[in-house]
């Protein structure tokens, strides 16, 4: 599955004020990789996402995406939403952020919008009814089918995104940011409040879109049985600095994680594993 | 009423608290009108002020304030007043149900109100009022409504649209029909201007910014006497012709060309339907552009501006054109106000239109297009109707807008229809809507 | 220069005026966050209830003037404050938890309310105060030019300044001040932990009611008018005035209201009367593009 880098961090850093939240990080994520990034709370691993998706401006560094046409992006360039148009790069939102007022069908034709946009000769010619645009609409209105019977929730596609329950609100964000077509997929502790079975279908719905629409991903979890079952690479951060990155294999036995995760010096890993019954 | 049996059975055992409760909204009714009321100030004699009593009407408005705040905690208990809650459910499917009927309905009375009210000029006057302002609210609603975004100066565009007619008539002898639509173009480009730098604000300080770019036009219209004639305003705008032909009692006028008597309603009846024609258009494009890309993302922007970008949409040009269009028809209704009236002034561009215009939006339930127009015509309808009430009409009309909005907070159409629909129409509550998160 | 120093002292005491009324706003939009549109009105209320309460005064045969100020000062804030805490209640407290627009639909309501029953009980008619505060001091002299720094200037900027000293304090060490710090940080959280919200809330209106009657009767004093529509175009300046020092931050508002009251009368001494609203609406207008949180506002990172 691993091929050459689509996002490529390098010297990533990120102060506000005097506060250093991200402190030169460089790691690479590869093109159908799922890439995790964990550590504790606090660790700046949203600041990273932020960064990446251009809601934050880094304070130095450089962020590289190579689409699969070849061109490559500096995202720290780039605003937000031409990130998401020409980097093809989506997200979701550790607080879900839907239109929670609008139809689960129209959140998805909102994800839609640059390619009807277009199909819509920028509103003058749908605005008269043009053929184009009624086919190009019909087409999104099938892409956004296609993904609610993918996750489950067709019967309810025009039901306001507000009053669905939780695990379908985290279900529908994800669906919502594939039918923008994104090459890398950032999503923000999308298992964060599942029950068992949510995270089952979760690892489903993500095995899915890694295989089927060869999309990358990039992951912040807490869940540590689901990053290490998923993930193709591991980066850990702790206080802004990466202290580690590898396969779930190399980072479960690395003395550094387990110090970080557990809240102890280096040193004392063997004493506070042996105390628990490690 | 029928639901309040029940709380009728505990009205004896609220009556000491319902007392109590009276003597305390009188007390605090009689420390807020003690002067106010109680003492009415006046230039004597010699120019300086006297002051002298009027303690029967203090005792009035007291006496008032009690009784009215006994009966409330005695048929009422202390609960907050929700009045839909006091209406029997079947008074509210019915509502659901003529609600469905009440767009054809309205329409179809529209098109026929000249011929109903033909010999009743201020019925008829009385409509084009109506109309007037159902334009105007429907062009809001597409920058408050969709978009989203709190436009306290409205009035500008409304101002930049008249005043753009009735310039490009005097000086360059523009007739209404290619006025109007450099009008709206101008009124669009003055939004564009103004949008362009402040649109990324965020709510409340682009409401600030907008009520003083408001203000700002009107004194510029006072102040800058040798091009707007300044308070005096302009007079003798042209006034509209039937495709050329002139609402004169002369040969080439629209009654001699069509064989008609001469009668000054042929030109009311002519720009009642202009007015109509012109609403229904902002109507119509409004409802296609919902159905657009680009009218879900003034949408969508209205929830979650954040989500927005994370989309890719590019949130300032999509505020950008939702404020431009909303500008485009208020000019256009500026255009008919100054060639119906025939005369133009600052005073009639003053902040209370723009409150009046965003009243008609939130009172209408925001995005809901027949919301607003049952909004307009029962705020213009009713403003009316308290001609004989004079003073007191004002006041009447303030309660009026705090009561409805303790009432329903969200309008008088609580529902959302969305845009597109899978399987079937269905409309959806809009207690869901976002209107933003901060 | 001499002339300067005297617009200078002019746009000051307009601007403490400002900055009181300004108070009302930023405190209100921080705890709640609101415009309330109705408080230029009350500060027109303030005015009139000032006005009334010193011809009451006149009439009962009170004439010792400062006795006259203190008495009428005293009824100013309480009554206004009345009126304040009768606005939360009625129109604001039952939109508390409603969407974003009702609020300010009421509040403009309750402004019409105020302006129109204000004018139904006193008519429309301007109501002439004669100068009561009257002498001054002469700073300095110079090419037949004087600098005249009057008595109810100084009345204005001593009682401005001790009012913000005595409101700051009470903001940073109170249990009050603490509970509305609480409040506006996180209502729900406030409440949770004990802080009785309704009335931390109801006390802001109050306070802020009654910093607007200050100011109503330092305007009848300097004026010596008021009318029924004063508030509208007061409440605008001292709004803008919030929004300019930073909406939420109380040294903002003061800040604010000073430098409208410099703009304003600076534009008026130099460039022209008529358009000095327009130069201090333009000058929000900048200021916001560029510093989009006001001078003095929290710098807002998005929380994403």
């Amino acid at each position: 599955m691993t091929g050459a880098p689509i996002l490529q961090v390098e010297h990533l850093e990120m102060r506000f004020g005097g506060l250093v939240a991200v402190h030169d990080l460089s790691f690479a994520a590869n093109r159908g990789d799922i890439t995790a990034l964990i550590g504790p709370n606090g660790a700046g691993k949203t600041t990273v996402f932020n960064c990446i998706t251009g809601f934050y401006k880094p304070s130095t560094g450089m962020l590289r995406l190579v689409t699969s046409d070849g061109a490559s992006h500096l995202l720290e360039r780039l605003p937000d939403f031409r990130i998401a148009q020409e980097a093809r790069v989506a997200r979701t939102f550790q607080n879900i952020r839907l239109f929670p007022g609008m139809s689960l069908l129209e959140n998805l034709l909102v994800a839609q919008h640059n390619t009807l946009m277009r199909a819509s000769g920028y509103t003058v010619l749908g605005l008269f009814g043009f053929g184009s645009y009624t086919r190009a609409e019909a087409a999104a209105v099938e892409n956004a089918r296609y993904w609610l019977d993918r996750i489950g929730l067709l019967p309810r596609a025009d039901d306001a995104a507000g009053e669905l329950p939780y695990g379908a609100q985290r279900r529908l964000e994800i669906a919502r940011a594939m039918c923008s077509a994104p090459e890398l997929l950032c999503l923000d502790e999308p298992a964060a409040g599942l029950n068992a079975r949510e995270s089952a279908e979760l690892e489903d719905l993500l095995l899915f879109i890694r295989e089927q629409h060869r999309t990358s991903i990039l992951l912040i979890e807490h869940d540590m049985s689901v990053v290490m079952r998923m993930s193709d690479r591991i980066v850990v951060l702790d206080y802004g600095t990466k202290i580690c990155e590898g396969t779930p294999a190399q980072v479960r036995n690395d003395p550094k994680v387990i110090a970080a995760y557990l809240g102890v010096e280096e040193e004392e890993v063997d004493k506070v594993e042996a105390e628990v019954g490690l | 009423m029928t639901e309040q049996s029940a709380p009728a059975a505990a009205v004896p055992s609220r009556f000491p608290a319902a007392l109590k409760s009276a003597a305390l909204s009188a007390l605090v009714a009689f420390g807020l009108f003690s002067l106010i009321v109680g003492a009415r100030t006046d230039q004597g004699p010699t120019g300086a002020l006297i002051v002298f009593p009027r303690l029967d009407d203090l005792a009035w408005l007291a006496g008032v304030v009690f009784a009215g705040s006994f009966l409330r905690t005695l048929l009422f208990g202390d609960a907050p007043l929700q009045v839909s809650r006091h209406f029997p459910s079947g008074v509210k499917r019915i509502g659901a149900r003529l609600s469905r009927f009440a767009a054809p309905a309205l329409l179809g009375f529209a098109l026929i109100a000249p011929l109903l009210f033909y010999s009743n000029r201020y019925y008829l006057d009385l409509s084009i009022l109506v109309l007037t302002y159902v334009m105007l609210g429907w062009g809001l609603n597409i920058v408050v409504g969709l978009a989203g975004l709190l436009d306290l100066g409205y009035v500008a565009f409304y101002a930049v649209g008249a005043y753009s007619y009735a310039l490009l008539a005097q000086n360059f002898g523009l007739s209404f029909w290619i006025g109007l639509p450099l009008a709206g173009i101008l009124a669009a480009f003055w939004g564009v201007l103004l949008g362009f730098p402040v649109l990324r604000l965020r709510g409340d300080y682009l409401a600030i910014v907008t009520l003083a770019f408001g203000e700002i036009i009107r004194l510029v219209l006072i102040n800058w006497q040798s091009f707007t004639g300044g308070p005096n305003g302009i007079a003798s705008i042209p006034r509209p012709s039937f495709f050329g032909l002139p609402f004169t009692d002369d040969e080439g006028g629209f009654a001699h060309t069509f064989g008609l008597e001469f009668s000054p309603i042929h030109r009311i009846v002519f720009l009642f339907y202009v007015i109509l024609a012109l609403a229904l258009l902002t109507n119509w494009v409004t409802i296609r552009l919902r159905r657009l890309p680009i009218g879900r993302a003034w949408e969508a922007l209205r929830e979650d501006e954040i989500a927005c970008r994370s989309l890719g949409i590019n949130t300032t040009n999509t505020k950008l054109t939702a404020f431009a269009i909303g500008a485009m028809f208020g000019g256009f209704a500026g255009a008919f106000f100054a060639t119906r009236q025939g005369f133009i002034s600052p005073e009639s561009f003053v902040f209370m239109e723009s409150a009046l215009i965003l009243a008609i939006v939130v009172l209408g339930g925001m995005g809901s297009q027949l919301g607003v127009a049952v909004a307009a015509l029962v705020m213009i309808g009713a403003f009316e109707l308290l001609r004989e009430f004079a003073q007191y009409r004002m006041l009447v009309f303030g309660f009026a807008m705090v009561l409805i909005m303790v009432w329903r907070p969200r309008g008088l159409i609580g529902t959302r229809v969305p845009s597109i629909f899978l399987r079937k129409e269905k409309e959806l509550p809009s207690s869901m809507v976002a209107e933003g998160r901060r | 220069m001499e002339y300067f120093v005297q617009q200078l002292i002019n746009g000051v005491a307009l601007g403490s005026i400002y900055g009181l009324i300004a108070i009302g706003y930023t405190m209100v939009y921080g705890i709640i966050g609101m415009i309330n549109f109705a408080h230029g009105d009350i500060f027109m209320v303030g005015a009139f209830v000032a006005l009334i309460t010193f011809l009451v005064l006149v009439a009962i045969g009170v004439t010792a003037l400062p006795l006259a100020l203190f008495l009428v000062l005293l009824v100013a804030m309480a009554l206004t404050a009345l009126y304040g805490w009768t606005v939360e209640r009625i129109a604001y407290r039952p939109l508390r938890r409603s969407f974003r627009l009702a609020p300010l639909i009421s509040a403009i309501g309750m402004s019409i309310i105020l302006q129109n029953y204000v004018q139904i009980a006193q008519g429309a008619r301007v109501k002439p105060l004669p100068p009561l505060i009257t002498g001054g001091y002469t700073l300095f002299e110079s090419n037949d030019f004087a600098v005249q720094l009057s008595n109810v200037q100084i009345l204005i900027i001593w009682l401005t300044f001790t009012l913000m000293i005595a409101f700051s304090w009470m903001i940073a060490k109170t249990r009050l001040g603490r509970d509305m710090r609480a409040c506006e940080q996180d209502a729900r959280m406030a409440s949770l932990v004990g802080v009785d919200t309704d009335r931390t809330i109801s006390l802001t209106f109050v306070i802020g009611a009654a910093l607007a009657a200050v100011a109503g009767m330092m305007y009848l004093l300097y004026y010596g008018v008021a009318d029924f529509y004063i508030g509208f175009i007061a409440g605008v300046k001292a709004f803008t005035a919030a929004v300019l020092g930073g909406i939420g931050s109380l040294p903002g508002a003061m800040l604010g209201g000073l430098l409208i009251g410099l703009i304003e009368t600076f534009w008026s001494a130099y460039f022209s009367v008529e358009y000095k609203d327009v130069a201090a609406f333009a000058v929000l207008i900048v200021v916001l593009i560029f510093l989009p949180t006001g001078i003095l506002g929290r710098p807002e990172i998005e929380k994403v």
